[in-house]
């Protein structure tokens, strides 16, 4: 049988039902709420009003807010992977079965060892940190950063990854409305009498805002809105949607909780939503400031429309003698629904000389005693709320007389919401009467179309009193800052203004004291409203101290800038289905489950994988590496080469196209030929080669390398559509239409001439560098004779969704000569072998082909290509450029790969001169020796100088500047 | 256990040609060759068996059995012999899917950034899905959805994630 | 993250479908340059706070590159247009002039000059 906890009222509680009841675990304790029940009136209703720490000095902290503002009622919730810190006890909806821990405390909440920070907080102002810790200097690596490392950080980071699913969805919608409260709604209302598609995003669970507490016919006037919204078609109603962020053009982010710390239901736990409203309008509502007064942190002391939450939203009475302090009317509702629920309203303090509005009258008809012109002078109590001691509010803190209590209601007035507003550039203004900045109608976000984006509405607009047709009159605020105004510092030195991240009033007065005018700069000294609520609380309140400390306007010292998220967001949230399987789409050729299941280790080459090398049983990587090159060289392999770029260039002009494309010439290539080609940027910079076949008059075929395809076809384009668009030249990026095949080694034709075939692959009929099409083993082949591995060589083009008929008819046919499947590993050792160039290892986006020796494959007669210019320049025609040379190690260790070839001198950083690195190094199993290439000043005229290549161990390997073709130097392999 | 959102299904067996040309001038042509009226801009046009989808301003896109790829191509390229143009087979170079069911729309809204208010009954739309290259238009029931070959497995794996039942887009 | 409207196919892209080109209406310097030419056509960049014309390609979509006419501070789409075009329209010019009045094109006027 379960006993009601001791702070559940009897009666009351618009979110809860009562009848269905929860079991949850606080710090090891059993404990029990309700549905509808967030943690923190959970909690509260059990008596547990110490709900944490405070970052930096460890003070017992309980619940200020009600809402996403909370700054200290934080909870590490879930197991394992799911575990997530700094969660919010206020907007946290209790889920049967949930284990809360409290977190910054240690080791339990109730005596926390760190709370020694408390007593040293006169030795910890604002700039500590900065002030301390600079020197000695040798002391900050060994002494302070490791202490100071063990006591930052909110909250532990969760161990393990994320269960839990998450996604993301698109939406449209001509009108998004964020806030579903009173404005929001009838907002909503009218956007849908106009037309167009219409969002309505709610953050709570429950739709209305503050309607449904602070008026008698909120409910009603509620619920018949969302009547009327629910009825039409051109309206989505969504809530548990958290709007975080308004970018450019109208993109508006949105968090939808759907399953949030209840894994079970097998559905995301959180969706984004990525939205493009044409228009948003923002009736986001307002947030109660605190009031400054001394000790206002200690567990009791509340936000008043917070108590009036936990009173009339939830049943839950957060203590049983309540005083209210304020300077506007509307702490007054919270007084009168306290008392009316049964509670003890020992008193309203309120700063302003005079009440009298209907609010006030309507306390004192009630019997609550007010107290006009007074303030709080100091809360009594350590962990709880003990009383009040009063004072007058114009003067310095003289104690007046004291209440007993174990609740303080504060209001320091409210602030309207103005984030998404702000985010995308809308500009604010000062509203001095209701001591309030908010929205400047001249300066509004503007949209694509350069008109506003954003209209704003309610009490978010500082319209605070509206709430439709439920109006009432209510006096004005009295601006407040300091309780009392002229508190000494052994008061305001006891004033939190930033409830998290322990800034206080003092903090911020030292701040300006020592220069820091600006307001983003005394954030950030001070730390003011960087923590996780993002001084939804302390903003205002710090800025009018920092005003005041600089003797200038409020207006004159300006907000931070409000960023976006509005609320943390789960990472999970923003990677979405990028994670595991789907984290990047892998892109597989026709054959890539033959190489899986051939034991193929693979690598990525951009989004693709390619067969790295195929480990036999008892064979590393590298192992199969060597029996790979030697299978090849001996006898004959194939290598899956799909995943080069194949972009056909047709018409008239592709041949001159083609030249302005290439270093060399290709106008001239005749049918049935194929040529190897360099390509430039415009800076003259080598950026992809590949051999390019002419197909027929006016087509040819450009391969590139495999990640070049995509960006090869787009420069293609970007000329072609952009400057030379009077040319007419087609490009086609035909990559994933073809499988191709590399059958090298000095077997390959025997292989090939026992597949069935109309090609002739005599030496004769198809030489090297040509190319020929018909039909192999059944299958329409264009077949070229093209080599990157120095020996015989085709390279076999069919069809992609016949790939990999072939490649398992050549494995079945190859079998007594030893067929040997070979990945990118012994492709790149092989054409090291042969000194050819690998783009993205000879090359960095700084070399031309002249350093590299290419001087052949570009064309001197031809007036222009793309790079010509700038090949010209002079510092690349400099002879000082560092050049391709091989490079052979003197103590048969394969040096490492961009080791830097170090000579005599410093340069002006202090740092060892270069003239030169190695971009290819590897074990050559053909020559069994180590071999490399590398780019070295003047390097080809220095054949046989040995270079040194000091290593980070410090020690020096040396290496003689050689030929970098290593073998075969005369080339008659390619003919087998 | 609630159903998928909706079935996710590979399609083969279809032949696919690009066409190249200047539409204005050779429309007439490649109409007449396909045996399907030239698509209007963002369009596909279909006779049940066959379709034509507008690509770009000076592309076409054939969709047609697979068996009647080699005639296609044969009537286009003479069709077109005396025009500037290419006409190439890209019949293995896509994957295909199918996304049909009552919440189609919600596995597709999960994925591209496309307004489906906006796609009328005949169009095409390319964008992206999730990260790879897309295109979309509507079939009897839901979508078809085409991406590049070698994406098969990561795009029937992104769109049955997000068809996971008990995931759609309705407010709850 | 903006959308822009593609003028070859009428799709209103947003940024994800679309790859930057950087500067538009740059004009090529070629075998013949000076230095200096060469130089400005390589590096210079105008890096303009307000009325800017720019390159993107319709990347995930028909393909095409296209030109816009965008503010930098304000991020305004004053119009876009096809890429074989020498300069913005009249009507992108008018429109960034509504919102910019201090803003004058830097060729010369009267001519739409639409090539190719
Ligand atoms: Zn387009």
């Amino acid at each position: 049988m379960s006993r009601t906890p001791p702070f559940r009222l009897p009666r009351g509680g618009r979110l809860i039902d009562r009848a269905f009841q929860l079991a949850f675990r606080f710090d090891g304790r059993h404990l029990r709420g309700v549905q509808g029940d967030t943690l923190a009136s959970a909690l509260l209703a059990n008596g547990q009003m110490l709900m944490g720490r405070s970052f930096k000095y460890h003070r017992p902290r309980g619940p200020l807010a009600s809402g996403a503002e909370e700054p200290n009622a934080l909870f590490g919730l879930g197991q394992g992977g799911r575990f997530e810190p700094n969660q919010r006890a206020s907007t946290t909806a209790l889920v049967a079965g949930m284990v809360l821990r409290s977190q910054n405390c240690w080791p339990s909440l109730d005596a926390d060892v760190g709370a020694i920070n408390n007593w040293l907080s006169p030795l910890l102002p604002a700039g500590f940190y900065y002030k301390t810790f600079i020197h000695p200097r040798p002391f900050w690596k060994h002494l302070f950063e490791p202490v100071i490392r063990r006591s930052a950080g909110l909250g532990r980071a969760p161990v393990g990854p994320d269960p839990d699913r998450y996604e993301q969805a698109y939406a449209f919608a001509e009108t998004v409305v964020v806030g579903g409260g009173i404005a929001g709604l009838t907002a909503a209302r009218d956007a849908a009498d106009k037309g167009g598609r219409v969002i309505v995003l709610e953050q709570d669970p429950v739709w209305g805002g503050r309607t449904p507490t602070d008026h008698d016919g909120g409910p009603a006037a509620i619920d018949a809105l969302l009547a009327d919204l629910r009825g039409r078609g051109n309206v989505t109603l969504r809530r548990n949607c958290m709007a975080t962020g308004l970018y450019d053009h109208g993109y508006l982010l949105a968090r939808e909780a759907l399953a949030d710390h209840d894994p079970n239901q097998g559905i995301p736990r959180q969706r984004l939503w990525r939205i493009r409203a044409g228009h948003v309008i923002t009736a986001t509502g307002a947030l109660e400031r605190p009031l400054s007064f001394a000790c206002n942190d200690v567990p009791g002391v509340m936000l008043a429309s917070a108590v009036r939450d936990f009173i009339s939203g939830y049943g839950v009475a957060p203590g049983r003698r309540i005083v209210a302090v304020t300077n506007n009317d509307d702490a007054y509702r919270t007084a009168l629904t306290a008392q009316a629920a049964g509670l003890e309203v020992v008193a309203v303090i309120d700063a302003r000389p005079q009440a009298r509005g209907d609010l006030p009258q309507a306390a004192r008809a009630a019997n609550i005693p007010v107290m006009t012109g007074k303030a709080v002078a100091k809360v009594k109590g350590g962990t709880h709320v003990e009383g009040v001691a009063i004072c007058d509010q114009a003067g310095d803190g003289r104690v007046t007389g004291s209440l007993d209590c174990d609740v303080v209601a504060m209001s320091g007035g409210w602030s309207p919401v103005v984030h998404l507003y702000s985010h995308c550039g809308g500009r604010l203004t000062w509203d001095e009467p209701e001591a309030m900045f908010r929205p400047d109608p001249s300066r509004p976000p503007l949209g694509a179309d350069g008109k506003p984006m954003v209209t704003v509405l309610g009490a978010a607009n500082g319209d605070l009193r509206c709430a439709g047709d439920l109006e009432r009159s209510e006096a004005p605020t009295m601006p407040v800052w300091v309780m009392p105004q002229d508190a000494p510092y052994k008061l305001r030195a006891k004033m939190w203004l930033d409830f998290q991240n322990d800034v206080k009033v003092s903090d911020v007065e030292l701040a300006a004291r020592e220069g820091y005018a600006s307001v983003e700069h005394a954030k950030r000294y001070t730390t003011l409203g960087m923590a996780t609520d993002q001084g939804k609380n302390s903003n205002i309140n710090g800025l009018a101290v920092l005003s005041k400390a600089l003797n200038q306007p409020l207006e004159a010292t300006g907000t931070t800038t409000f960023r976006p998220p509005y609320t943390p967001l789960t990472l999970g949230t923003i990677a979405a289905e990028a994670r595991g399987e789907a984290f990047q789409p892998l892109r597989k050729t026709p054959m890539h489950d033959w190489h899986a299941s051939h034991g193929a280790s693979f690598e990525p080459v951009g989004h693709w994988r390619r067969p790295y090398s195929y480990p036999r049983a008892g064979e590393d990587r590298h192992g199969a590496v060597n029996r790979e090159i030697l299978a090849v060289r001996n006898g004959v392999g194939t290598l899956d080469a799909s995943t080069l770029g194949k972009i056909v260039v047709k018409g008239p002009d592709a041949g001159r196209f083609l030249d302005m494309m290439y270093t060399n010439m290709m106008s001239t290539l005749p049918v049935g030929k194929c040529r190897y080609g360099l390509m430039c940027n415009e800076n003259g910079f080598l950026m992809d080669d590949g051999v390019v076949a002419r197909l027929s008059t006016d087509t040819w075929l450009c391969h590139t390398t495999t990640g070049g395809a995509d960006r090869i076809h787009g420069h293609m384009e970007d000329w072609l559509q952009c400057e030379w668009w009077d040319w007419q030249v087609y490009t086609a990026n035909l990559t994933e239409q073809y499988a191709q095949i590399a059958v090298a080694g000095p077997r390959a034709r025997e292989l090939l001439q026992r597949l069935p075939g109309t090609i002739d692959l005599s030496q004769d009929a198809l030489p090297f560098m040509q190319w020929a099409e018909g039909a192999l083993a059944g299958i329409p082949a264009r077949i070229y004779r093209i080599s990157f591995s120095g020996e015989l060589s085709y390279e076999i083009a069919v069809p992609a969704g016949r790939g990999l008929e072939l490649w398992e008819r050549l494995h079945a046919e190859g079998r007594d000569l030893d067929i040997t499947p070979y990945g990118t590993e012994a492709m790149h050792v092989m054409r090291a072998e042969k000194g050819f160039i690998m783009i993205g290892d000879e090359t960095d986006g700084t070399v031309i082909p002249q350093d590299l020796g290419l001087h052949w494959a570009i064309s001197k007669k031809k007036p222009d290509y793309i790079g010509k210019r700038a090949q010209a320049r002079s510092f690349m025609k400099d002879g000082s450029r560092w050049q391709l040379v091989g490079l052979e190690s003197l103590d048969g260790r394969v040096l490492p790969d961009g080791a830097y070839a170090v000579e005599p001198g410093v340069n002006a950083n202090g740092q060892r001169k270069t003239q030169g690195r190695v971009t290819s190094s590897y074990h050559s199993p053909t020559l069994d020796r180590p071999i490399a290439m590398g780019l070295v000043r003047h390097g080809p005229a220095r054949m046989g100088q040995v270079l040194e290549f000091p290593l980070p161990s410090g020690e020096v390997m040396k290496a003689r500047i050689v030929d970098p073709v290593f073998y075969d130097k005369e080339g008659t392999r390619l003919n087998g | 256990m609630a159903e998928a959102l909706a079935d996710i299904a590979r399609v083969t067996g279809l032949g696919m040609v690009t066409i190249r040309a200047d539409l204005d001038h050779a429309g007439d042509a490649i109409a007449e060759a396909a045996g399907l009226a030239i698509p209007g801009q963002t369009r596909i046009v279909t006779d049940g068996s066959r379709s034509l989808g507008w690509m770009s301003p000076d592309e076409l896109l054939l969709i047609l059995p697979a068996a009647e790829l080699a005639d296609a191509i044969a009537a286009l390229t003479d069709a077109l012999a005396s025009e500037h143009a290419l006409v190439v087979d890209v019949s293995d170079a896509r994957a295909v899917f199918d996304v049909t069911g009552p919440h189609a729309d919600d596995v597709i809204a999960k994925l591209m950034p496309v307004d489906l208010d906006d796609l009328p009954p005949d169009g095409l739309r390319r964008s992206r899905a999730a990260q790879t290259a897309a295109a979309l238009w509507r079939i009897p029931g839901g979508f078809r959805l085409i991406g590049f070959r070698s994406t098969a497995d990561y795009l029937r794996l992104i769109l049955e994630n997000a068809a996971i039942p008990g995931s759609g887009l309705a407010p709850r | 993250m903006l959308i822009l409207t593609c003028p070859y196919c009428g799709v209103k892209a947003e940024e994800t479908e679309l790859s930057p080109g950087g500067e538009a209406h740059l004009k090529r310097v070629g075998p013949g340059g000076t230095a200096e030419e060469f130089e400005a056509y390589l590096f210079a960049r105008k890096n303009i706070k307000g009325v800017h014309f720019e390159r993107w390609r319709h990347a995930y979509g028909c393909g095409k590159w296209f030109l816009a006419a965008r503010d930098t501070h304000t991020m305004q789409v004053y119009g876009t247009y096809k890429a074989q075009t020498a300069h913005a329209t009249d009507e992108i010019v008018a429109n960034a002039r509504q919102a910019r009045a201090e803003w004058v094109p830097d060729w010369p006027q009267g001519s739409e000059a639409v090539v190719g």
